[in-house]
């Protein structure tokens, strides 16, 4: 790598530090930017710079956003005797693509998964129970990914909620084990979320 | 292994990482292979044909392309969902222990077959068992068999009596159990108490389907699991991270035992 300069070699490390970028991948971004006449570079930079001084954690859903409470927890026109429960920022995205849910949300950011070092307090869920306490809701839609990791931290949700007055649903089967909410279509989510079963 | 460009495996689903877009990276239990990482592409889009059958702890079989750095699957049949073990938080908890312990127990490409028959039937106990961590310990000392840690418990680690019943301990380093003379100099050691060796020992030398009707104090159920996990401790040199999960789960539900019943 001695025959490349520094700071070329620095962003190609730090691209490469980035999930499925492997060291050439990185090589052709940094070229690609070295190259560009545009202001590529700069918008990154700029934008790369934003993302940790500019963006929050909603105090309420925990999602990630411009501001606390985020638009939409802030948002009157939203059904707020809902929530429903995902373990990832994009799986909002994906619910919201859909058009069919009103409700507000609660991201996890994660699932149960011990070997990885990620236990129940790892994730938001002593918030959502509290947050439950607070502000009791009608319906808790549970969608977190229909795989093992997302069944178990439903399960253990449903354990904490116990005795609590809740309606706790589960999305419809319409998803295919073993998939990501973030991946699934719109049709299939929205029929999955039409269907939802009490769990 | 050959140096064909596919080929056939069996498999348990140890442990899922995701990967890229919407890849994963699997560890495998396989019984020609021993362990081995895998990458299984697209898998996590609901439209994958693979997803499915490759659950954590799902046995399938498996067509696997040899690349470059990792292998990659290209086709997956469930043979096994241990479906029992799905839908309980308990059975849950426990496979991940069991999953885990196998992972960081073994090495890449070496050939297990008896450990991987013992994974199986460790999983299906686990779908079905009555006592998850009397099942759990039996995995655990006859995984340290099958990896050659086996435990002494026999005789003393260093003077080779035979253990008396009495008071003894135990020593992770040592491998085994230690007489009260020889204990008292050896650093590390923890005290055993003869009902609890007596039953490390009938775990050790009995089958499942034996020991499965064992009926454990809950005092004694608690040093074992103590124990064991010295044991297990010590040659990862790290804690097993599931027991964590387990012992939260336990916790929880005896406070809400004790809640319901008014005694808080
Ligand atoms: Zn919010
Ligand atoms: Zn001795």
């Amino acid at each position: 790598m001695s025959a490349i300069a520094k700071p070329v070699e620095r962003l190609i490390e730090a691209f490469s530090r980035l999930p499925g970028v492997g060291p050439k991948t990185a090589s052709r971004f940094t070229f690609f930017l070295l190259r560009g006449s545009d202001n590529l570079s700069v918008e990154l930079a700029e934008a790369l710079q934003q993302l940790h001084t500019d963006v929050v954690t909603c105090q309420q859903c925990y999602n990630i956003a411009d501001e606390s409470p985020c638009a939409i927890c802030g948002d009157s026109l939203r059904d707020a005797t809902t929530i429903c429960v995902v373990e990832e920022p994009l799986d909002v995205v994906a619910l919201e693509r859909t058009h069919a849910y009103h409700g507000l949300y609660h991201v996890l950011h994660g699932a149960i998964s011990p070997a990885d070092n990620i236990f129940p307090d790892d994730l938001r869920i002593r918030e959502l129970v509290r947050r439950l306490e607070a502000a009791p809701v009608e319906e808790l839609i549970l969608a977190t990914n229909p795989n093992l990791e997302g069944e178990a931290t439903a399960a253990y949700i449903q354990r904490q909620l116990a005795g609590k007055k809740v309606r706790v649903t589960r999305l419809a089967r319409g998803l295919p084990v073993g998939g990501d909410l973030e991946y699934a279509d719109a049709l299939t989510l929205s029929r999955a979320l039409a269907e939802r079963q009490t769990a | 292994m050959g140096r064909e460009k596919l080929y056939r495996a069996e498999a348990v689903v140890l442990h899922r990482q995701d990967m890229g877009e919407a890849d994963r990276l699997l560890v495998l239990y396989t019984p020609d292979h021993g362990k081995v990482r895998v990458i299984a592409k697209g898998i996590r889009k609901p439209s994958s044909r693979k997803s499915g059958h490759l659950e954590l702890f799902a046995r399938s079989r498996l067509l696997i392309a040899r690349g470059r750095n990792l292998d990659i699957i290209t086709q997956a049949e469930l043979v096994e969902s241990f479906e029992g073990l799905r839908t309980d938080l308990s059975r849950i908890s426990y496979a991940y222990h069991v999953a885990e312990l196998l992972d960081r127990f073994t090495d890449e490409d070496i050939e297990n077959r008896p450990l991987y028959d013992f994974l199986l039937s460790t999983l299906q106990w686990l779908a079905e068992s009555e006592n998850l961590s009397l099942t759990s310990r039996y995995f655990e000392l006859h995984l340290l068999d099958y990896v050659g840690y086996r435990p002494q418990l026999f005789r003393c680690v260093q003077c080779n009596d035979e253990i008396q019943p009495v008071e003894n301990y135990l020593s992770a380093e040592e491998g085994g159990v230690l007489c009260p003379r020889c204990g008292e100099h050896v650093p590390r050691t923890r005290p055993l108490s003869m009902p609890v060796l007596k039953i490390l020992r009938f775990l050790q030398t009995y089958d499942y389907p034996t020991c499965r009707r064992l009926q454990l104090r809950d005092a004694v159920s608690r040093e074992l699991e103590l124990v064991m996990e010295l044991l297990l401790s010590h040659y990862l040199e790290a804690r097993p991270r599931s027991l964590a999960f387990i012992r939260q789960l336990r916790r929880e539900r005896q406070l809400k035992n004790k809640t319901k019943h008014g005694t808080m």
